[in-house]
């Protein structure tokens, strides 16, 4: 890519080039060769295996739980229920006093005879076999107190409260002008109101603990995103120091945010081992996570657009009622982008939440924007066809010189370039803006884009990294990586930075014995941990130039040119040059040691001075059987602006994973909540649906040059969610300009267009 | 998941016979949907008879120039098999429709017609149903009743049969062989195998305790171009929301004969006889087809979250036949 704005003041110490090049995944031969240990296949002498009973009614109270027979089962060794389970704090108020809170909270298992919602644990079996609990938890006899319940998220609108804030700390509520007026006087207007379902995460790998006691310190191999979380979690559930907690989480098998909190596999692992004085291993069924390992909440949504004839907007509404828990807040920031994304004098945003008796939900894959841009971006789309604009041009009349209600400078944004670009990429000029008119054979086809915006977020991070006297370098964080690709990007940066070969860097994550990080995230792994290992690595070279030269030792002794350079395992100081290895040999031979961290970015003056995003477009074409009404893509592109790409392979994945949850979301993502028991009816993977292969078309990903020296030192900015953010607006904006119907009831199946669908002749 | 005790079968009769000696004991073969329901607690046997390696796993040919088709056949094998590819395509279609290539792998021909229903409150121990446990109720009937059966339900159930493969051998018009603990065989039409849920929707086959499928037989391919079709929520890998197996004749302009199974409507797979009563004679027309879908639902119910099924059913019918007649 040409078009944009190429880097300025790339760092002098990026010249080798690694950073951003496509390498393979370090740890992918470890993957398919099974050599990577995930948490439940770590084996430890003496390991009993944990099966967790969940509720079967939604709410109440336990009036009896008979657990005499799963005692006297073969080969069990303990039945925990709210009656013997060790004294845990109590659960606490809905709302934390601050935003970590939410992390770091004391989270009981079996500590009351309430239910709270279905399937929330009421015992754990622990046997010598996994088979045996789970033969034995069959056995436990539990008679409820049921109470009626509230399922229904549009029944109890009138419960509709405002949060004190949304989810990551931003304000329920923003507002500027008067929108009602500008609405009421808007010569063009779309008031749509949209409903998004619950979702589930369901990564490959379930939640899994093995807990291990050793006196009194507690190693917790997990499944985790957020190694600090965990343990800050589990110490004030156990009541312990967090000291005395280790999390290990090497490798992961998907998060997508539901691994950012410890879980019940994780507290009763640790609680059962305490008891018994032997490791314990627990699994969340693939069924159990639907209940205990959150969710996307399921959420009305009421758009407004006022615009002049020329499709100036004058006023943009965005309006949210998400389903919540009754006992633990949990607000996704659904309407916070369009507080950002198009240009308007009067505008309003605001998140309710109706408490319900379900689980909490939680954070899933681009909180936010993920439900909030379908609606949005659908909203856009019918504004452009009420005003018979094209939706690029709509959008780049409406594209702000700054952020329209921060009034700061973006620090880059490529929207616009994104948008055009696609468009000459995807032909969108063969789009027929008339919906339902392009049919080839029985199959109507359809052309349509969104635009995705993602905040750019940094978490305080520290990394370590030390250099020994053949020039290896070890870097320890206690990051994660998820699949994402943490591994081979941090490896890049640290063998950018140092000027040595791929193979002479080692990184180690997934320990809490590591300096801390913010974990897997809000897309801000990758920038946050990276720059800690960035300014890390730069202090380890400060380190080794000193010594080189002060020391007498030194072949660089007494250089005093200002410009030094790592490049090609050689140390550079003006004129005079030496080989790192020979050079550490001759004046450190214990080697060098350095440490790196970044501040939280919101705590930053470029933070506060520059409103920081990603940005990018995304295309698809679907084609709609005429006969039957079944939705197929044939082919999506995204065009993304997310500044610096560090490993153009690792980020290509992330994105195309993204569209992938930008299919699912349009077409057929959605747990069943039953308004009478309070379950999710479709909690397993035959009946959630989510795209397998067939499902999924040729993609292409573009990313634009971009180099945000606002963001952080390496001029990255956060891309894993990015992919998903528009992309299930533009699909759905696909099947309108195929159809002609406009659904605001996510999924899109067919039973929503079919009726509208023209018969033909055959 | 309870504990079982295990053995292999070294003949049907004596597989048979192990059966028959408890009633707590079960058939499995390739355990694609047994073993997911025992790990749930819903199907709770106390002896598994394993009938996997027992040597009914050949196609042959019949003397009226069918095949007859063993039950251990995998499915894998039976939609590879070039003889049924080439006289049967609707068969191959519909297996290679349903499941995926691990669980086609592993699934038999016997245990495909018995699989058991998709009802997500079937599959949830804490929920009425009464295919599960008599008596208790039917919670889809006023819940999430998406996927549920618009035809033959009952008040006391309104599941579907999820087999694909069933619907192509049900307009196929298939014979399925038992044999019993005494080693007496029987032949049943498949037509008449899967029962109506009615009253007692836990009884599914007019098979005893015991009776074991030895084999489908497939009579002659009847004259006329076969077509299966499987409308679904995603492109692979999910249950039919609705199917349709044709099969149409011409004679000139005109149909001579139909036959016309369904799948995804009823509690097993659905022949709609009052379609191809319609068809039959009648000029091969967009009027006829659709004449012959309005027959074949005639007597639907939706229960809410179904009822798109009924629409759905007839378009997709009236496309299928019109595709059937397209190169007969």
């Amino acid at each position: 890519m040409t078009e944009t704005k190429t880097s300025e003041n790339r760092p002098s110490e990026t010249h080798t080039g690694v950073i951003g090049r496509p390498i393979d995944r370090i740890d992918g031969p470890l993957k398919v060769t099974g050599g990577a240990t995930y948490a439940y296949e770590n084996a430890l002498e003496g390991a009993a295996y944990g099966y967790i009973l969940g509720a079967a009614v939604a709410k109440g109270r336990i009036a009896e739980i008979d657990t005499a027979e799963a005692e006297r089962a073969p080969a069990v060794l303990l039945v925990m229920t709210h009656r013997n389970a060790p004294a845990q704090p109590d659960f606490g108020p809905a709302v934390t006093p601050t935003v970590p809170e939410v992390f770091t909270r004391a989270r009981p298992a079996l500590n009351s005879e309430r239910v709270r919602y279905y399937d929330e644990p009421v015992a754990l079996v622990v046997a010598e076999t996994f088979e045996a609990a789970r033969a034995a938890a069959g056995f436990i006899k539990v008679r409820y107190d049921e109470e009626p319940g509230l399922y229904d998220l549009p029944g109890h609108m009138a419960d509709a409260y405002a949060p004190k804030r949304t989810n990551a700390g931003f304000e329920t509520d923003s507002m500027i002008g008067d929108f009602e007026s500008a609405f009421a006087a808007a010569p063009v207007k779309i008031d749509a109101t949209y409903r998004t379902p619950f979702e589930h995460h369901n990564p490959m790998e379930p939640h899994a603990t093995l807990a291990a006691w050793s006196g009194n310190e507690l190693t917790i191999h997990t499944s985790a995103q957020t190694l600090a979380n965990f343990r800050a979690g589990i110490a004030s559930t156990l009541r312990i120091p967090p000291e005395r907690v280790r999390i290990v989480s090497p490798f992961i098998g998907g998060g997508f945010g539901s691994k950012l909190i410890a879980h019940s596999d994780t507290i009763l692992a640790a609680l059962a081992a305490q008891v018994l004085q032997r490791p314990v291993k627990i699994a969340l069924t693939r069924q159990q996570m639907f209940a205990n390992a959150g969710h996307r909440a399921e959420m009305i949504q009421q758009v407004r657009f006022g615009a002049d004839a020329d499709g100036r907007l004058t006023g943009i509404a965005h309006d949210v009622w998400s389903a919540a828990s009754s006992f633990e807040e949990y607000c996704e920031q659904t309407a916070v982008f369009a507080r950002s994304l198009y240009v308007a004098p009067n505008r309003v945003t605001r998140h309710r939440l109706v408490p319900l008796d379900i689980n909490r939900g939680e954070w899933m894959r681009s909180p936010g924007e993920a439900p909030g841009m379908l609606a949005f971006e659908c909203a856009m789309d019918e504004l452009a066809d009420r005003l018979g604009l094209d939706p690029i041009e709509l959008r780049i009349r409406n594209e702000p010189a700054q952020d329209p209600e921060r009034g700061v400078p973006f620090s880059t944004r490529n929207l616009v370039a994104c948008m055009k670009e696609g468009a000459r990429r995807f032909g969108w000029e063969r789009r027929n803006p008339t919906p339902g008119r392009t049919r080839e054979g029985r199959k109507l086809i359809g052309y349509g884009m969104a635009a995705a915006i993602r905040p750019n977020y940094i978490g305080a991070a520290t990394a370590q990294v030390a250099v020994d006297r053949d020039a290896r370098v070890t870097a320890r964080l206690d990051m994660t990586d998820i699949g994402t690709g943490s591994y081979t990007i941090l490896t890049q940066i640290a063998a950018d930075s140092l000027g040595l070969p791929i193979s002479s860097i080692k990184v180690e994550l997934g320990d809490s014995r590591f300096p801390r990080t913010a974990g897997s995230g809000g897309s801000w792994g990758a920038a946050s941990a990276g720059s800690a290992l960035h300014n890390a690595c730069n202090a380890l070279k400060q380190r080794i130039l000193k010594a080189a030269q002060s020391s007498e030792a030194s072949p660089l002794h007494g250089a005093s040119a200002t410009e030094a350079s790592f490049a090609n395992s050689e140390v550079r100081i003006g004129q005079r040059s030496a080989g790192l290895a020979d050079l550490i040999r001759r004046i450190a031979p214990d080697g060098f040691e350095a440490e790196g961290s970044v501040a939280a970015g919101a705590t930053t003056e470029s933070y506060k001075a520059y409103s920081q995003h990603s940005y990018g477009a995304h295309f698809a074409e679907v084609a709609v059987d005429c006969d039957t009404g079944e939705i197929r893509m044939r082919r999506m592109l995204a065009v993304m602006g997310a500044g610096r790409i560090l490993n153009a392979k690792t980020a290509r994945s992330q994105i195309i994973g993204g569209m992938t949850w930008g299919i699912g979301a349009a077409l057929m993502e959605q747990t069943v909540l039953d308004r009478r028991y309070g379950h999710f009816v479709n909690h397993d993977l035959a009946e959630y649906h989510v795209p397998i292969n067939g499902d999924v078309p040729e993609m292409e990903v573009v990313f634009l040059e971009e180099h945000d020296d606002k963001a952080n030192p390496l001029g990255a900015k956060g891309l894993g969610e990015l992919g998903v953010c528009g992309a299930g607006a533009a699909v759905a904006n696909a099947v309108y300009n195929a159809t002609g119907v406009r659904v605001r009831e996510f999924p899109i199946t067919l039973d929503k267009v079919l009726p509208a669908l023209p018969v033909i002749a055959i | 998941m309870q504990s079982f005790t295990y053995e292999r079968a070294a003949s049907a009769e004596q597989a048979a016979a192990a059966v028959a000696a408890r009633p707590d004991a079960k058939f499995i073969s390739g355990g694609t949907n047994l073993l997911d329901l025992m790990k749930l607690d819903i199907e709770r046997p106390a002896h598994l008879v394993d009938i996997s390696r027992l040597p009914l796993d050949r196609i042959e040919e019949t003397a009226e120039g069918g095949l007859r088709v063993g039950a251990q056949v995998r499915n894998s094998d039976l939609a590879a098999d070039p003889r049924v590819r080439s006289r049967y395509p609707m068969l191959t279609q519909a297996l290679l429709a349903g499941a995926s290539g691990q669980i086609r792998n592993k699934a038999s021909t016997s245990g495909n017609l018995l699989q058991r229903t998709r009802c997500p409150y079937f599959y949830d121990r804490n929920m009425p149903c009464n295919k599960r446990e008599p008596g208790s109720g039917c919670a889809a009937l006023q819940g999430f009743n998406r996927m549920h059966a618009v035809l033959g339900a009952s008040k006391a159930c309104i599941a579907v049969h999820p087999s694909d493969m069933a619907v192509a051998m049900a307009g196929l018009d298939a014979r399925i062989e038992t044999i019993s603990p005494g080693g007496e065989t029987r032949t049943i039409p498949i037509g008449d195998f899967h029962q109506l849920p009615e009253a007692m929707p836990h009884v599914e086959t007019v098979l005893g305790h015991g009776e074991m499928i030895a084999a489908v037989t497939l009579p002659p391919p009847p004259a006329g171009r076969q077509v299966y079709r499987k409308v679904r929520d995603r492109a692979s890998y999910a249950f039919a929301l609705v199917s349709v197996a044709a099969i149409v004749e011409k004679s000139g302009d005109r149909i001579r004969s139909a036959r016309i199974a369904m799948g995804g409507v009823a509690a097993k797979p659905w022949r709609a006889t009052e379609a191809e009563r319609t068809l039959a004679g009648a000029a091969a027309s967009d009027g006829a087809f659709t004449d012959a879908a309005e027959a074949a639902l005639a007597g639907a119910v939706g229960h809410g979250g179904n009822d798109f099924k009924i629409p759905l059913a007839k378009r997709t019918m009236r496309h299928t036949l019109a595709a059937a007649v397209e190169s007969a």
